[in-house]
């Protein structure tokens, strides 16, 4: 109760404290995307959660006979970690709507203003959230939901035993890993970029509502091309962005968008024009962002 | 060098137009009230110096422009907008954290010393606290910042009584020194009276007083006037005449002392009082007559 008294003015720390603190823009960026993480704990409870329930999901699964499950090895697998990344790609969409909006509807901007903190940090680091900390969190949460069922596959149907079968999945294991992580940070980091900055943009802008403003245009703008010129490229390039870059090999063309992409080398998929256009779309949405953060005003 | 210096400050939105032509000077070491009515323009204007909204004119703060800079300006100046702008999620330590984090002159030990001095605890929610201890802990966050403006934007709005005379009672005991300037806006004028060395009001965004605290005092008597003798005291021209049940008090400026003391009971008047003389005569005025 009493140690209050010596940490107030007038204590030997006092001189050194005149001057000030270098703080790095790199720290700066730091503590903005952990900010965002103590406000927005869905970012990795969501996936967590998803992971969780599909175990949960697994584990009477194991019951049935060895030989069912044994056939489709990959697929629970796979499924495993598109519903985790899916719940992570949702729960981006919802976040990237309200990083600008909530701030002006609960008027703490004028908070965050009030810090030394540039409105290109703050829109950079929001923009991190799903395009770097959501791709790494659900890489991570899926193959640690992996690990635990190709345990407890190992574990259950074979008694413990180091089968031939373990051998076999532990080397699928590395591989799906690499997948998942190649197809998150190609997908969901780069190839989403545009489609995180759109929301970002109008998170920034809308006066009331931003989940209608983000929706709504598309739909405007795929209607009226149908009506007017009775084509649908707009539709098309939605899909496109939203599937990804088709393979130049056409083996992986029936499979699921994850083989899809997985199919792409780096190469081919740094070579893809759309890439780089989408990357220049996000970055003027981004550019919008800022100058739209710094004039708004709380609603 | 002066730390808020504007010329022809003025702000539109639309066709309404908020500040209209503001010329501003806050030296180093001053508390400027800015006393004004409802929509006449204060917080645009402390927007201005805030870097928050754009404007046309020229305006200085610490000698940089608030709208380019802001970030820059932000080390050297914070401020409190309003009683309810702390996130609502946040934890106290998650606020001292990010303050650490992110401001080069903040000061934990010391924000720590003030909020150990009220009841709230580390791990509290800013949604869980009342609305006066979620002003005391923007105080002490923002009192740990060593800075040279602090701008406050009806700081202790919707606050009770006791610690919306807590709240000044820290800001001078704890915080203040000739070194650091404080503007502060509030419709609580007699609240802050004793606190400020200077003053303005404003009234339809442009400035139409501008005085120092001393100078408030030696210039400004109240009367009530004796019946009898209210002809020779409206001859002394009154800035202002107002009716207390049945007796005249007259507001005077400039007047020697003892010739007023020969009319009534002589007093001080209060902020307050001031304004409403010089906002009324500023409606009954042509609207060109500012200042």
């Amino acid at each position: 109760m009493s140690t209050p008294s010596n940490t107030v003015p007038g204590s030997p720390l006092e001189s050194q404290v005149t001057a000030p603190a270098v703080i790095t823009a790199s720290r700066r960026m730091y503590w903005s995307v952990r900010r965002e993480l103590w406000e927005h704990r869905s970012i990795y409870i969501a996936p967590l959660a998803a992971g969780a329930v599909f175990l949960l999901a697994f584990l009477p699964g194991l019951t049935l006979s060895p030989a069912h499950w044994h056939k489709g090895l990959d697929t629970p697998y796979e499924f495993a970690a598109a519903l985790i990344m899916g719940t992570g790609f949702i729960v981006g969409i919802f976040y990237s709507l309200d990083a600008l909006y909530g701030e002006r509807r609960d008027r703490s901007i004028l908070f965050w203003k009030s810090l030394p903190v540039s409105d290109l940090t703050t829109v950079l680091s929001k923009f991190a959230i799903p395009v770097v900390i959501l791709p790494l969190f659900t890489f991570v949460i899926a193959v640690v939901t992996q690990f635990v069922m190709l345990l407890l596959s190992g574990a259950v149907p074979m008694g413990g035993g180091l089968g031939a079968g373990t051998v076999g999945s532990r080397m699928s294991f590395v591989h799906m890993s690499l997948m998942v992580l190649y197809h998150m940070l190609t997908v969901h980091g780069l190839w989403y970029a545009p489609i995180y900055g759109w929301l970002l943009l109008v998170s920034a802008w809308a006066p009331r509502a931003p989940f209608i403003w983000a929706f709504l245009p598309p739909f405007v703008i795929w209607g009226v091309e149908r009506i007017a010129f009775g084509t649908s490229h707009f539709l098309g390039m939605l899909r496109y962005r939203l599937t990804g870059p088709e393979p130049l090999t056409t083996t992986a063309r029936s499979g699921n968008m994850m083989e899809m992409i997985s199919a792409l080398t780096p190469m081919q998929f740094f070579s893809t024009p759309g890439l780089w256009v989408g990357l220049a779309v996000a970055a003027a949405f981004l550019g919008a962002a800022v100058r739209l953060r710094r004039n708004r005003e709380p609603i | 060098m002066a730390c808020i210096e504007a010329r022809g400050l003025r702000k539109a939105f639309g066709t309404t137009i908020a500040v209209d032509g503001i010329d501003l000077r806050v030296e180093e070491g001053r508390i400027l009230g800015l006393i004004g009515p409802n929509g006449a323009g204060k917080t645009t204007a402390l927007n201005a110096i805030l870097g928050l909204t754009s404007y046309q004119g020229e305006l200085r703060v610490l000698g940089r422009d608030p709208w380019t800079e802001r970030e820059k300006l932000m080390r050297d100046a914070c401020f409190i907008a309003d009683v309810a702008v702390l996130p609502r999620w946040m934890r106290v330590w998650q606020a001292l954290d990010y303050f650490a984090g992110v401001h080069p002159r903040f000061d934990r030990a010391k924000a720590e010393g003030f909020l150990a001095k009220t009841t709230i605890g580390r791990a509290g929610k800013v949604r869980e606290l009342s609305k006066g201890m979620v002003a005391q802990l923007h105080l002490a966050l923002v009192m740990a910042i060593d800075a040279k403006l602090l701008v406050l934007d009806e700081p202790t709005l919707g606050l009770d009584i006791l610690y919306r005379k807590q709240f000044y009672d820290s800001l001078l005991n704890d915080y203040f020194d000739r070194s650091r300037t404080i503007v502060v806006t509030t419709h609580q004028v007699e609240e802050i009276q004793d606190v400020l060395t200077d003053v303005m009001f404003i009234n339809r965004g442009r400035i139409v007083f501008d005085c120092s605290m001393e100078e408030f005092e030696s210039r400004y008597l109240e009367v009530t006037v004796n019946p009898e003798q209210i002809a020779a005291a409206r001859a002394l021209k009154p800035i202002h005449e107002r009716q207390v049940l049945g007796r005249s008090i007259l507001l005077f400026d400039r007047v020697e002392r003892q010739q007023l003391a020969a009319l009534g009971d002589v007093r001080s008047p209060s902020l307050a009082d001031l304004f409403v003389a010089v906002l009324s005569n500023q409606s009954g005025a042509a609207q060109g007559g500012a200042r």
